[in-house]
């Protein structure tokens, strides 16, 4: 009987570690077959986080709650220290911000008569859906943030994201309850540009760090630090004279940007449904317009 | 009765090393917006795949760990299979050096967790520029690298009574 065992105990364990050698080769292969089926069919693995993200976002939004509560405990006990500090500056705000809102509104007035005189075709300011970041995979590979609306709320892929300080990003992917959102500091984003104040046209760039950096720079283009960068509009896909940034460096072959949007504070998103005016029939936009209201 | 219970016993004890791995990945994801985390977020699998591998290896099968790779690649939409690779190669490497580690102070653990992490960060690093198809800039990849090295002590704390929880019989 102890013999038989003792036998029973040799044959096992080869047995066993064989299997388990082969499982792992099998598992490690399988990852390797994962990643090349990732780059020849991107359309199926887009497919399958999509719907894997729309399952699991229930959890992620229970939780990003508590998680937001955590941050922004932080940002008031912050506000707390500084509460003298702020009111002084938020006093001064204030004062330079009602001598803005005079000019705003006399421009504004000025813009609507010119307008009239020109008979300019109005831009579509379209619809927009604003959306809670309810994950943020902040990994060092890429820049991108999971937001509670999607397909079924009329986000589609393409359109800009913007917060109330500037540009956030382009939604990369929408699911029925979900959609991921490209920031525009990722290694893989690229947004016409334009310098306020040149209005030279370029592209920015981002490269995972908190900078992205205006590429394509033409070589007579004149661009300094304190220039304001928004969008261009070229492409169709986001609004013209969205704020970006603000350009902080500029060195021989790049200028860096410094986005308005602190991404610490990334909470809520608007996403924009933007419609380039004279692409849809008249009618179409007619009705899409009448919709909105 | 009382063989059921035992058994749903052994069977959530066992469980604890993987599920507490998989909230760690979700973890990850979520907004914390903690100033160090906006840039780069601790590499949390591989810390806890490293401790569970040398620790309580009968409890983390290859099969889970491919699972949570393939789960965080799908969350953080890194190229699909890479985490899962890495992952796995951490624990074939840690496996057969297992019993080195058993038993010894937690310096030496520390120091063996040190050589892995540069080695994840690098792999990952060409992992994820040839499917760019562009170098992804190096610097954020070693700030993860030094923070996940940084945190590994403050986690093995939490791992420790999870580990002991998880033994097939109290030790």
């Amino acid at each position: 009987m102890r013999v038989g065992r003792g036998r029973n105990l040799v044959l096992a364990v080869p047995g066993r570690v064989f299997a388990q050698r082969f499982g792992y080769a099998m598992l490690a292969c399988a990852a390797i077959t994962l990643m090349i089926l990732s780059q020849a069919e991107p359309r199926v693995v887009e497919t399958i986080r999509v719907g894997v993200v729309d399952t699991v976002a229930p959890i992620f939004a229970f939780f990003s709650q508590p998680a937001a509560t955590i941050a922004s405990g932080f940002d008031e006990l912050d506000g707390i220290m500084s509460v003298h500090e702020r009111n002084e500056q938020l006093a001064h705000d204030n004062a330079q911000l009602r001598k803005w809102q005079a000019v705003a509104e006399q421009l504004g007035y000025e813009n609507e008569m010119f307008r009239r005189m020109l008979k300019v075709v109005p831009d579509q300011r379209a619809r927009f859906v604003t959306a809670r970041v309810i994950a943020d995979s902040g990994g060092p590979f890429i820049h991108m943030v999971l937001v509670n609306a999607g397909q079924s709320h009329g986000v589609r892929k393409g359109q800009a994201v913007v917060n109330h300080d500037g540009l956030v990003g382009r939604v990369l992917e929408a699911g029925d309850h979900t959609a991921r959102i490209l920031l525009l500091t990722d290694l893989n984003s690229r947004i016409p540009v334009v310098l306020e104040e040149s209005r030279d046209r370029t592209i920015l760039r981002g490269d995972n760090s908190p900078h992205p950096y205006l590429a394509f720079l033409a070589t007579d283009a004149r661009a300094k630090p304190g220039d304001r960068v928004v969008t261009s509009g070229e492409g169709g896909m986001f609004p013209p004279a969205l704020d970006v940034g603000i350009v902080s460096a500029v060195d021989k072959d790049r200028a860096t940007v410094q986005p308005f949007v602190v991404w610490e504070r990334l909470d809520y998103v608007t996403v924009l449904d933007y419609v380039v005016p004279g692409v849809l029939p008249e009618t179409r936009r007619a009705e899409r317009a009448g919709s909105l209201r | 009765m009382g063989d059921w219970l035992q058994w749903a016993d052994r069977s959530v004890r066992g469980a604890i090393p993987v599920t507490v791995t998989v909230m760690l990945v979700f973890a990850a994801s979520l907004p914390w917006r903690l100033p160090a985390f906006v840039e780069v977020t601790p590499a949390f699998a591989v810390m806890a795949i490293f401790y569970w591998t040398i620790y309580r290896p009968e409890r983390f099968p290859y099969v889970a760990t491919f699972g949570i790779g393939v789960l965080q690649d799908l969350l953080a939409a890194t190229p699909l299979g890479m985490t899962a690779l890495v992952l796995l190669i951490v624990q074939g490497v840690v496996a057969s050096q297992r019993t080195f580690f058993r038993g010894k102070p937690f310096l030496v653990v520390w120091w063996g967790f040190s050589l892995v992490m540069p080695a994840v960060g690098l792999l990952s690093w060409i992992i994820s520029s040839a499917c760019f198809g562009a170098l992804v800039p190096p610097l954020p990849i070693v700030v993860q690298v030094v923070l996940t090295l940084l945190l590994f002590p403050i986690f093995v704390l939490l791992f420790r009574p999870l580990g002991v929880l998880a033994a097939a019989r109290p030790e």
